[in-house]
């Protein structure tokens, strides 16, 4: 069938959401946040050995407002929290976000009056990568798994309800 | 002459105690006179302390409390009357550590500050270099750096209220937290 499509006569069969998420699972565009020393291996990551490109994250956007991954690699202290929710809060919908290491998830090794313990109370994230840090393949795992997650999502779906709960709200 | 000889002749009746260790010299000087002393110290051609490396505080206050723990006595023996050995020192230090560039020697030089009273003067008008070193100290400890013309918080946000480096705040804070807000 696809075949057909790609011929220029012919048809193809699916279901708009399905063509969202097939979209939207084969360009995430990742905005890199790295606070502390997790950053540099989000960086190899990135770079051509592990490349990141291969999975569809091809632009690291350097502005919140063109990305739709979060991906946060390092320590959050409290003097950063309302960076990171203002980050967050300029990305534009639909946003995922990506712990990356033990400090974003839980604080890691910083027990103490000045770090976060976990960005999860601040922004919901989406997945958490354990290790300190966690190597490259780790953080191309987690990208995989969330593209699966975004596989599995349902947009229009959840755009509906949304609608439907704005027009209750305003009887 | 050795330092510590031309740092006495340098600084006469100011000094109030003067260690070595391992071949570091420090002196211990009255908090009120600490910019005339580190003047002198800076002007003086034999001294020449001219460079100011770093600046920081610090926090006595297990020290004296392990000191005063009484010990565990055996059996029989008599109990010893303490001595006394009059009020303890004041709770916190400033440290002053200086290089000279001409002569490539070092010096600690340091002052006692009380808890009640924490105002020390200002060495910005010495040193430029003072100023992050003393915003840090007051952030850290609770110094009030008299005359800095900038004396904020340098590494917590402005609405913190303690001073976490002092002995007594928990390692794992108090419970602050800080919010985004919008206007
Ligand atoms: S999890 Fe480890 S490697 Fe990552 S930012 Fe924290 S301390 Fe650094």
């Amino acid at each position: 069938m696809a075949f057909q499509a790609y011929q220029g006569e012919g048809w193809l069969l699916t279901k708009a959401e399905q063509l969202i998420n097939w979209g939207r699972s084969r360009s995430p565009w990742p905005f890199p946040y790295g606070t502390a020393c997790c950053g540099i291996e989000l960086m190899a990551a990135l770079a051509s050995s592990y490349d990141m490109a291969r999975f569809g994250a091809e632009r690291v956007g350097f502005s919140p407002r063109q990305c739709d991954v979060l991906i946060e690699a390092g320590t959050i202290t409290k003097k950063m929290v309302p960076i990171l929710k203002t980050i967050y809060d300029q990305m534009a919908e639909p946003k995922w976000v990506i712990a990356v290491g033990a400090c974003a998830c839980t604080g890691g090794v910083f027990r103490t009056y000045s770090t976060q313990q976990g960005i999860g109370s601040i922004i919901p994230v989406d997945v958490y990568i354990p290790g300190c840090p966690p190597r490259p393949e780790g953080i191309l795992y987690a990208l995989l798994k969330l593209l699966d997650k975004i596989q599995e999502d349902h947009p229009l779906y959840k755009k509906r309800q949304e609608v439907a709960e704005a027009l209750e709200a305003t009887k | 002459m050795s330092l510590k000889e031309r740092v006495l002749n340098c600084l006469k009746d100011d000094v109030i105690a003067v260690t070595e260790h391992r071949g570091d010299l420090s002196v211990e000087v009255p908090r009120e006179k600490i910019v005339s002393v580190l003047t002198r110290l800076k002007d003086d051609p034999d001294t020449s302390f001219d460079f100011l490396s770093d600046l920081f505080g610090v926090d006595n206050l297990d020290l004296y409390k392990k000191k005063k723990k009484p010990k565990k006595k055996a059996e029989g023996e008599e109990e010893k009357v303490e001595e006394d050995k009059g009020p303890p020192p004041p709770r916190f230090e400033v440290i002053y550590l200086l290089l000279s560039l001409k002569t490539n020697e070092r010096l600690q030089v340091k002052i006692r500050v009380p808890e009640d009273d924490m105002t020390v003067d200002t060495v910005t008008c010495i040193w430029k270099a003072a100023d992050w070193p003393e915003r840090e100290a007051f952030d850290m400890f609770g110094f009030k750096f008299k005359g800095h013309y900038n004396l904020r918080r340098l590494l917590m946000w402005d609405e913190f209220e303690d001073h976490p480096l002092r002995k007594d705040y928990p390692l794992e804070g108090k419970g602050e937290v800080r919010h985004l807000k919008y206007e």
